[in-house]
């Protein structure tokens, strides 16, 4: 069992590694502690607990809290999806904003087992429905793997095993597009 | 798959909850329709089965909804992502 003081004091040093604040509401800050708690205990690793687990670690590894899309959630719209990290200025407004799910499609249907809607993803609400997205069930076949390789940051040399570069550099800040694969070659001889 | 249903004093709309049991958001949702007195129906997808999983995933993508929690299916047709107060009472004519 994970203790909530422990989930809470995680965030708390998280926050203040990054430079963000938790969010302002003590009433939704307790429900998004709990919820990670939960996760936790539930699949081993605290995912998100505005988002739907796979339950497989390779497959909800970009949705583990803090999740890929919280740095650039920050700077695009002051909040991460859940609105858990805000950034000063919505800390100190307590207004929280919409936060759309920048989650790529790809990466929900590979952790569902379905098949790629092939519109482009919906941005907050919508009222008419578009041409229906297939949702095709393909379940257990042809799971696409997860492809980790290494990749370094141009600007300060941080390296990373991951399937993705990762949006912001943690250590520089520096963008995506400063991450370049490192090309490694083992040879087996004899 | 069965889903939890709240009756109240306002029924003209069928109102279907797509939820997470750990998340803030559809709380917030539920406790809004709660004190509206608006009838409805919700299931926490995170405890179903696969197979209703794969049900939940369908109804919403059919409907032209991402599969985002909450999401809240109005008579059918209008899909609301998320906790959007503004969007829930301009369907639900409150």
């Amino acid at each position: 069992m994970t203790a909530l003081e422990q989930v809470r004091k995680r965030a708390e040093a998280d926050a203040k590694t990054y430079g963000y604040y938790l969010t302002p509401q003590p009433d939704l800050l307790q429900g998004f502690l709990e919820g990670l708690k939960i996760n936790e205990d539930r699949y081993g690793y605290p995912l998100c607990p505005c988002r739907l687990a796979s339950g497989k670690f390779e497959y909800d590894r970009d949705i583990i809290c803090p999740c890929d899309y919280r740095d650039p959630d920050v700077a695009q719209y002051g909040a991460c999806y859940c609105r858990l990290y805000v950034n000063k200025e919505v800390y100190e407004s307590k207004n929280l904003p919409e936060v759309p799910e920048r989650r790529p499609l790809e990466k929900q249907a590979r952790a569902y087992g379905i098949e790629a809607p092939k519109q482009a993803p919906p941005q907050g609400t919508q009222e008419k429905p578009p041409v229906p997205a297939p949702a095709t069930t393909q379940a257990e076949k042809a799971k696409p793997e997860v492809k980790k390789k290494l990749w370094y940051c141009k600007q300060c040399g941080y390296v990373v095993f991951r399937e993705d570069p990762p949006y912001i550099c943690p250590i520089c800040k520096a963008k995506r597009e400063m991450f370049a694969e490192i090309e490694s070659k083992v040879e087996f001889n004899g | 798959m069965e889903f939890s249903k709240v009756s109240s004093k306002k029924n003209n709309h069928k109102v279907t909850v797509y939820a997470l049991s750990t998340c803030v958001w559809c709380k917030l949702t539920k406790q809004f329709l709660n004190e509206n007195e608006i009838s409805y129906e919700f299931v926490d997808v995170d405890l179903l089965d696969e197979e209703d999983k794969q049900k939940v995933r369908q109804t919403i993508t059919s409907k032209g909804g991402s599969l985002t929690y909450p999401t809240t299916i109005i008579d059918n047709k209008v899909v609301i992502t998320g906790f959007r107060k503004d969007k829930l009472k301009e369907a639900l004519e409150i």
